[in-house]
This record gives structure tokens, C-alpha cells and sequence, in this order.
């Protein structure tokens, strides 16, 4: 395992009292797989990333009951340990809005460059060599390297984000929207370069993969979190998440998504929006927008349920899932839950 | 009836020379085509669809539309009368009947104004109704908007959602009953949870109320839900328009194709094709002659680079712009 997260509370303290961004979270991540997690604005998935890059900030609480990166725990190592064992050499970063992540009066190449010789100490010719590789890797000639930033489409931008976010081979990268804001046609080569690199053998990088388009993830996922208010509601493999959902959030997000391939399906939303994360909220998060909810889902709050091996579930009606599911497709069942309009 | 005939629109912006160019020997002004010959007519309570790249011009031609710029060339026919040659009565009543929808709730919205303000003001201002039939129709359209207007009517922005705030901004677009609505990307500010909502509020509404919509996105998928009809543009021209099934289902034009494909699909058992295309979007600067997409295809043929293929009718409503057909 490379990553294994159990437990992850990171509260932000506010005059108003505590905004529980992340609240239980439990999340592993293995060699080689691609995680991806969807959830709505505000749903505390950026706040997840931050808490494993430590760019919270300090005020931030953050506990767990386990926090660990091949082992090694990265909740309590001191700040420099982290930044020199664990950053780019082990998790690397493809930030959001990662097109303006570069610095505008350095040439691209060099900005890749001086990545590595932070964390090695690589002569510059070797330096080079790795980033022409992952520049070859990501779809752009080695000449790119020479450009400044301004010289770049956003797609070109990206991709040297990720060929950056390479650089020292690491375990895991984590991208936060990598292609959001994209046309269509220069995401859909992101996903291409993306996959075609973890095809090959030397780069098994896992990657952490959030966005909020639920379409990008299922392409590329081979696990699947869905976050809702701070919390995982599910968790399970892409294909049995998409085939076999559990959580009436998943289900209404799946209702919510459209597909040019199924025309005729109609769209139907989630009724209301997202309840604020400060203060405490006993039960379930979702159960005011949930059609399925009993006067039990406000007071008491789920436990994560382990419906099937390595599928979790944070509900506690997932017995009558069959009737749910039935039920999910119809209009009518999203409108009498309580903040319908 | 057709309600709208646009005919030949183009649009240019002239790039001044730069600095160092002048110094070599005053090269000529560089024009970017931004709509460059497009044509469409619209009929009245139909949605007709959008789409293409950053560029391609669809949000421009839009503003043409909707008379915030001056076209460079074209006509711009409403009720058959040209936009560009109103007097200021006419102006005002197109003003009334065509309105828009922003993409960016958080922005568009005076923070300093109530939702029955906000809703109330394209009432203040065009029309010389009485104020207790712009309450009354104020709180109406609030209603119809899925708001209740009682609970809403005194919020401010702020206190609101950006599905809410959307659906204030659609309630200040049909306050005025408008004949047309232009929407530019009006879901890609939303959580994809109530994108459904506001796109079965425009829908209903343009049934309802009887106006026609031009919907602009670069979001397919969203396209293929709500438009009767789709218009697919490259670089400031029509490549490809048609009945949005038969264009989704089985596009024609290789750039349209490369689009569809490229296109996610929620649902991990899928195997996407990989699009036929090359290289990245170009300017509308100073196009080659021929067809715009010819740097892309990859099925470009000698008559593509010096001939601009025309807008053909391959069956009754289905236009391509392709040397193919």
C-alpha cells in the first residue's frame, strides 16, 4: 500500500467554532492504481490533498488515527524530513488552475529542472536527459524546453505540469482538477499522455486523481471516492460503483450526469445544496437532500459499512438498497425529500 | 416562423501592429476572423445549440446577436427587421425581447440589490408598467424561477447558492417575457448535483413561455440534452449543424467527429475511440485560404487548402462544410 489514510480530520478553526472539512476520512491508495475522488464544490476534496502536501494552514487541526506513505508516518514527521524524504521524491503535486502554476520569467525546461536539483544533486546534463524524457512522455518536443510559459496553450501548460510532477519518479502524484477549465479535445490528450505513461513500466507513479467531473474519473479511475460535506459516502472499484451503487448520493449523482450516450435518459437533480460544515451536525450530511432518508439518518451518524469486500458505504439504509435504486430513476423521488424546491 | 435570420455574420478585430513590426517597415494591420461567414435562422421555440473550442468564436457571435457589438459584415435579422439598421423605438423593443443569461452567477448579480430588485429592475427600466404590476409580475417570475419568492425576495446575493443565483439571473432574463434568450455557458460556474435542475428550468420555460434559445457551450454532453438543433463551430465558422441526435449520433464533418469522440463518458466499461485529429487550435488570425480545419484533418485533401468549402445540405436541415460530401 502507498498510501493509507484512516480516520483524517482536518478541522479549520474559525471565530465561529471548528469547519470540518475532512471529517473521518479513510482512504488507501496501492502501487500502481488510480484513485480518483468526486465531489461537489466545497466537499473537501482540495482540503484532503492539502492536508497530505501539508499546504494547510497552520491553524488547521489536523488528526488521524493513521496517516502513512509506504509506511512511514507523515503526520507526525517534522516539516524537513518531509519536505526532503517525502515531497516530489514520493508524492508530488499537479496543482489546480496548474496553468498558472508556472512562473511566468523562467523558461519551462529550467523551471522542470530546478525541481530535481532541489531534492538530488544530479549534474545538470542528467537533468536534462530526465526532462526531455518527460517532456517526449507528455506529447511536447524536447525543444519545448527553451519556452517561457506565455509561449504555451493552457493544454501545453499542463502537460508540462505533469511532466514536472515527474520529474523524480515518485510513488504517487495527486491532481487536483488536472483538466478542468480544458477543451474538450486537449483533455481528452491529457488522458491519453496520462494513460500511455503509466503504461510504461518505469514510471508506475499511483495517482491521486480529483475532479469534479464524473466522467473524467470513471475514464481513467480504477477506485472510486465519492465525498459529499467532508465525508466519504462511498468508496469502491470504478465498475462496481457505476454498476452497483450504494449511497443514494451516488445514486443521484449518477442520475445528475449526462451522457452523450444515453439521449434519451432524462437528468435529474439533487434537490438543495450542500449543508454548512460548521458546527456539529449529528447525523448523516446527505440526509437532507436524500429522498430516502428516515428520522434515524439526522440523528445518528453512519458508519462506514462494508457492503461488499473493499466497498464502502457511509449510510445506514443500505439494506433497502434495491428498492433505492429502483426508486432513484424516477423524478418524482427526488422532489419529496426535504429541500426540494 | 423563422424569428431569426443570420446571414454572412463576421466579425473582425484588428490587431494593431506591434512595435517591432512597424520599425521593419510598417507591416500591415493583421485582422483575427473571430465569426467569419456564419449563417443560421431560427425558428420560434426552438433551443439551438452552440459548440466548439475556446475561439471558435461562438460567444462572439452571440454578442453580435444579442447587439452588443457591431458586426463587421452580415445581416442580423429579427422579425425580419435588420438589428443593424433599427431606429432607437425598435432598439428598445429588441432590447425587451432579446435577453441573456451569464455564465458566472457570482459576478454577474449587483451584491448590493435584493432578489426582487435584481428581478424587478429590467422592468424599472424598460418598460413604463405601474409599480404594482411590476410587484406582481416580479414575484411571478420568481416563482417560475423555483424560488420562493416570499422566502427570497429580500435576499442578497450573497446569501444565496450559485444554483440560486442562477436561477435569480434566469428570473431577470424572463421578466421582460423575451421572444429570444442567448445563454452563454450558463452551468459552468454549478455542481454538476443541480445542472439538471437549471437546465429543466430552461427548457420548460422556452416551452412555457414560447421563446426561442441559443444555448452556447463547449460542453457536449449538455448540448446533447437540452438543443433541438446543433451548430458546431471552428474557428469562427460553421463546420457542422443539424438536429443535435443526428449530429451527436452520427457526426459528419471530421472535426465534429474528433469532438464527439473526444467526449468522457460517465461510465468506466466504456472504451473511448481516439479522436482523428492533429496538432492544437490555431488563431482565426489571418486564416490560410481554404478551409479553416485543414492544419487538423486528417483527411485533407488538395482542394482544401485553396478552397473554402461551402455549407452543404446533406439532407433536408443537416449542413457540413466539408470537401468530403
Amino acid at each position: 500500500m502507498i498510501l493509507d489514510i484512516q480516520n483524517l480530520k482536518t478541522y479549520y478553526q474559525t471565530e465561529k467554532g471548528a469547519v470540518k472539512a475532512n471529517d473521518d476520512i479513510t482512504l488507501s491508495i496501492d502501487k500502481n492504481e488510480v484513485v480518483g475522488l468526486a465531489g461537489e464544490s466545497g466537499c473537501g476534496k482540495s482540503t484532503l490533498i492539502r492536508t497530505i502536501m501539508r499546504l494547510v494552514p497552520k491553524s488547521a487541526q489536523v488528526t488521524a488515527r493513521k496517516m502513512t506513505f509506504k509506511g512511514q508516518d507523515i503526520l507526525s514527521m517534522p516539516d524537513k524530513e518531509f519536505r526532503e524524504k517525502i515531497l516530489w521524491r514520493g508524492i508530488s503535486m499537479v496543482p489546480q488552475s496548474a496553468m498558472n502554476a508556472l512562473n511566468p520569467v523562467y523558461r519551462v525546461g529550467d523551471q522542470c529542472i530546478e525541481a530535481i536539483q532541489a531534492h538530488t544533486d544530479y549534474n545538470k546534463a542528467k537533468c536534462v536527459e530526465i526532462v526531455e524524457g518527460l517532456f517526449d512522455a507528455v506529447g511536447l518536443q524536447a525543444g519545448m524546453m527553451k519556452a517561457y510559459p506565455h509561449e504555451f496553450s493552457g493544454g501545453m501548460r499542463q502537460r508540462s505540469m505533469i511532466a514536472m510532477s515527474l520529474v523524480l519518479n515518485p510513488a504517487l502524484v495527486i491532481m487536483d482538477e488536472p483538466t478542468t477549465g480544458l477543451d474538450v479535445l486537449v483533455q481528452e490528450r491529457i488522458l491519453r499522455n496520462l494513460k500511455e505513461i503509466r503504461q510504461k513500466a518505469e514510471s508506475s507513479a499511483s495517482i491521486l486523481l480529483i475532479t469534479h467531473d464524473i466522467s473524467v474519473i470513471a475514464e481513467m479511475s480504477d477506485r472510486i471516492g465519492i465525498m459529499y460535506a467532508g465525508r466519504l459516502m462511498e468508496t469502491a472499484e470504478s465498475m462496481e460503483l457505476f454498476n452497483e451503487p450504494y449511497h443514494p448520493y451516488t445514486l443521484g449523482l449518477k442520475n445528475a450526469f449526462p451522457s452523450i450516450k444515453a439521449l434519451d435518459r432524462e437528468l435529474i437533480s439533487i434537490p438543495g445544496s450542500p449543508p454548512d460544515l460548521l458546527g456539529d451536525l449529528p447525523g448523516c450530511l446527505f440526509a437532507f437532500r436524500c429522498p430516502f432518508a428516515i428520522p434515524e439518518c439526522e440523528t445518528t451518524r453512519p458508519p462506514d459499512m462494508e457492503v461488499k469486500p473493499g466497498h464502502f458505504v457511509h449510510c445506514i439504509r443500505t439494506d433497502h438498497i434495491e428498492e433505492f435504486r429502483k426508486r432513484a430513476g424516477d423524478k418524482k423521488t427526488w422532489q419529496s425529500s426535504k429541500s426540494a424546491i | 416562423m423563422a424569428i431569426l435570420e443570420v446571414s454572412d455574420l463576421k466579425q473582425y478585430f484588428y490587431l494593431k501592429p506591434d512595435f517591432l513590426a512597424k520599425f521593419a517597415g510598417g507591416k500591415e494591420a493583421r485582422i483575427i476572423k473571430a465569426v467569419d461567414g456564419v449563417s443560421f435562422s431560427m425558428e420560434t421555440g426552438e433551443i439551438l445549440g452552440i459548440a466548439g473550442e475556446s475561439g471558435c468564436g461562438k460567444s462572439t457571435a452571440c454578442l453580435a446577436v444579442a447587439k452588443l457589438r457591431e458586426p463587421t459584415g452580415g445581416a442580423i435579422l429579427y422579425k425580419d427587421r435588420n438589428i443593424t439598421k433599427m431606429s432607437k423605438k425598435e432598439i428598445r423593443n429588441y432590447r425587451r425581447e432579446v435577453q441573456l443569461i451569464f455564465q458566472d452567477p457570482y459576478e454577474s448579480l449587483n451584491p448590493r440589490h435584493t432578489v426582487f430588485d435584481l428581478v424587478a429592475e429590467p422592468l424599472r427600466a424598460l418598460t413604463d408598467k405601474s409599480k404594482a404590476t411590476i410587484k406582481e409580475r416580479t414575484m411571478e417570475t420568481i416563482e417560475m424561477a423555483g424560488l420562493q419568492p416570499d422566502e427570497y425576495k429580500s435576499r442578497y446575493p450573497h446569501q444565496m447558492s450559485g444554483g440560486e443565483r442562477q436561477r435569480v439571473g434566469i428570473a431577470q432574463a424572463l421578466v421582460l417575457e423575451p421572444k429570444l434568450v442567448i445563454a452563454d455557458e450558463p452551468l459552468s460556474m454549478l455542481d454538476v448535483s443541480i445542472r439538471a435542475g437549471i437546465l429543466d428550468l430552461i427548457r420548460d420555460m422556452s416551452k412555457q413561455m414560447n421563446f426561442s434559445c441559443i444555448y452556447v457551450s463547449h460542453d457536449l454532453s449538455i448540448l446533447a440534452n437540452i438543443s433541438d438543433r446543433l451548430m458546431i463551430m471552428y474557428l469562427g465558422r460553421i463546420m457542422e449543424m443539424g438536429a443535435t441526435r443526428d449530429i451527436i449520433t452520427e457526426p459528419r464533418h471530421p472535426y465534429a467527429r474528433a469532438l464527439i469522440a473526444a467526449i468522457p463518458i460517465p461510465d468506466p466499461a466504456y472504451k473511448r475511440p481516439i479522436p482523428e485529429i492533429k496538432g492544437e487550435v490555431a488563431q482565426p488570425i489571418d486564416p490560410p485560404p481554404g478551409c479553416r480545419f485543414q492544419t487538423r484533418c486528417l483527411q485533407v485533401m488538395d482542394i482544401c487548402r485553396n478552397t473554402e468549402p461551402p455549407l452543404k445540405e446533406l439532407k433536408p436541415g443537416h449542413f457540413v462544410a466539408c470537401h468530403l460530401y
